[in-house]
């Protein structure tokens, strides 16, 4: 991951308090031991997929700056920083969901290997096909079954495949959730818990087998333990997609991402501040704001 | 182990309003219960009146086809009151009414929800709000003079390939001021409530699914298969239940361009049929005495269904609104 043109360089302050340090650090060994978790030598599979010059706005609300960023194939992005900051709305012009809102405007260009999906006469279906979604509030449909929920995507898109019953397994295996439903593929989904919804919802976004997920804070209604199944799910996952996740929670960033990056809004447009490896940031931050938030100061 | 002290009994909380308080309060009561009133007073007066002729038709009034009072040369009135045809033709005309505005109706309600731009929307809603607040009369001629033509050039195609089929037969091919056209006449009336009601429940479809079913690369038809339609199907049935209550008792438009018969005919594209609304206005004008009687018996019979189609409509649209399923 290439380092974003707009970033800022200023150094790191001089006056950091003995908390925060112990704490940031503490931040930073976990993610050294998620870098040193993953197995070298695995070529990344997945896409990349580039965000350069992207501004969004709601009306005439300037909700985002200037925001240039590379997510590498195979690798996990974790996008912090304090509400309203714009994380969200970022990634949601990332695979045209964006757009929905009434209003809603951009700028700059997304490209998925090399194409701008913005560009005239794109399917945008196919777009999205490519680049899956994983809301913060489970939304799995509540009229269709556990499998007819894994499968729905396919039926959406009208895909074909040889083998459904393999798929969805496959699916449901990769998402942690095969064990809990495999003898209840026939309910309806309405009666899973919040955190097997989830896993649910990840399955279903699996099933059209995208290069990227997106993935908007997805634990973020969710208990400890379901949150701690889901990261496991996201370093499965990560072998073989790219996977950019906001989230509120630095520990989850330290833990899942291989790469961070910080937004802010000082009270204008939300811009992002800086990014680097996961450990850097949480470690040695380059700019004074990130370090005041990693290190709990704010947000 | 201790025995722990009972709670004390929770103490009714009063208040004493003050005499303007309550004297506001009482008109405000009355007038709001004058409808429930004025409603319950309809329905026992429909029912005394008419209780006469229940009595002496019996179940055969709901049953019975004829229409007659005849008085013999010795003076002896024999009464033969039964709205069994205009029963069969009441729901006849409905259905007609409800497979053609529903589907219409509810295409409206998706285009003015999930396709039509917001200044469209707009217009076009006043517009179809405006459509329920039009005289029956007004349809009544217009279907007569301008829909009947062209129906009954429809009416001739149906009659010519779908003969076999029961309904789209006829004794002869007679089209004119059938059952047919009133429904289709119905039809074009029912569509501002069923659009109202769809356009309402649909727009309540919770945006996450919508979101879902996006970010699976779904076209907008397949969001709308996918996630309205099992969102908003019960609500649906419930606003088509509404047009049924007004299909139901329709009287003018109806009076207009359908061929009153006392006669049950199934044939919806032959030219004679009936409806119990418009039948007691048909035989308003000249009745006496005991006929007078069994319409407000016809009458009775109408409120009673009437009251029911829309009570059910308003369970089902109530329950899916609130259940948010």
């Amino acid at each position: 991951m290439s380092p974003a043109e707009d970033m800022n360089n200023e150094t790191p302050g001089e006056d950091m308090s003995i908390d925060s340090k112990v704490s940031s650090s503490a931040l930073a060994d976990v993610a050294n031991a998620r870098s040193a978790a993953r197995e070298p030598g695995k070529a990344p599979m997945g896409s990349g997929l580039e965000a350069r010059g992207i501004h969004a706005w709601f009306g005439k609300h300037h909700a985002l700056e200037n925001v240039s960023l590379d997510f590498a194939s195979g690798t996990v992005t974790a996008l912090i920083g304090p509400s309203g900051c714009g994380k969200s709305t970022f990634i949601r012009t990332l695979n045209r969901m964006h757009e929905f809102i009434p209003s809603a405007a951009m700028a700059g260009e997304v490209l998925l290997d090399g194409k701008d999906i913005y560009a005239k006469g794109t399917d945008v279906t196919k777009i999205r096909l490519q680049i899956g979604m994983v809301f913060q509030k489970p939304n799995p449909f509540p009229s269709m079954t556990i499998g007819e929920n894994v499968l729905s995507g396919l039926k959406l898109a009208q895909l074909k495949v040889d083998n459904k019953e393999d798929l969805m397994q496959e699916c449901l295996e990769r998402a942690g959730l095969w064990n809990e439903v495999k003898d209840r593929l026939g309910a309806h989904a309405g009666g899973l818990s919040g955190g097997q919804q989830q896993r649910l919802c990840i399955a279903r976004s699996l099933a059209v087998k995208p290069k990227v997920l997106l993935m908007d804070e997805p634990c973020s209604a969710l208990d400890p333990g379901s949150t701690l199944r889901i990261e496991d799910t996201i370093g499965q996952l990560a072998q073989s997609m790219t996977i950019i996740i906001v989230t509120h929670n630095m520990q989850q960033a330290a833990r899942v991402s291989d790469y961070t990056a910080f937004f802010l809004s000082d009270g204008g447009p939300g811009n992002m501040i800086e990014v680097g490896p996961t450990n850097e940031i949480f470690s040695r931050p380059r700019d004074q704001r990130t370090e005041n938030y990693v290190s709990g100061r704010f947000g | 182990m201790t025995q722990r002290p009972t709670p004390p009994a929770p103490r009714e909380i009063t208040t004493k309003p003050r005499l303007s308080d309550r004297i506001f309060r009482g008109t405000v009561t009355g007038f709001g219960m004058a409808s429930l009133v004025i409603l319950t007073l309809i329905g026992l007066f429909l029912a005394l009146r008419g209780f006469q002729t229940f009595k002496h038709e019996g179940f055969h009034f709901l049953t019975g086809v004829k229409w007659e009072s005849v008085t013999s040369d010795a003076g002896k009135v024999t009464n033969n009151f039964g709205v069994g045809a205009m029963l069969v033709g009441t729901v006849l005309i409905a259905t007609v009414a409800l497979i053609v505005g529903v589907p219409l109706s509810v295409l409206c309600a998706l285009y003015l929800t999930f396709y039509a731009p917001e200044r469209i929307k707009k217009i076009m809603v006043s517009v179809v709000d405006l459509m329920a607040a039009f005289p029956s009369i007004l349809y009544g001629l217009w279907g007569f003079f301008v829909l009947m033509p062209m129906v009954q050039y429809w009416a001739g195609l149906l009659f010519k390939y779908l003969r076999w089929i029961p309904v789209f037969n006829a004794p002869q091919p007679f089209f004119e001021r059938s059952p047919f056209v009133a429904g289709m006449v119905l039809a074009i009336m029912i569509i501002p409530i069923v659009t109202s009601v769809s356009r309402e429940i649909f727009a309540q479809t919770p945006l996450d699914r919508i979101q879902a079913a996006y970010a699976l690369g779904a076209t907008r038809w397949g969001m709308i298969k996918t996630v309205v339609f099992p969102f908003g199907s019960s609500g649906v049935v419930g606003g088509a239940m509404l047009g049924l209550g007004r299909a139901f008792g329709e009287t003018v438009a109806v009076f207009t361009v359908l061929n009153i018969v006392f006669k049950v005919n199934l044939h919806i594209l032959y030219g004679m049929g009936g409806n119990v609304a418009s039948m007691i206005i048909l035989k308003w004008g000249e009745a006496v005495g005991d006929e007078t009687k069994a319409l407000l018996a016809a009458g009775f019979i109408l409120f009673v269904l009437t009251l029911l189609v829309n009570m059910a409509a308003n369970t089902i649209v109530k329950r899916t609104l609130k259940s948010g399923k």
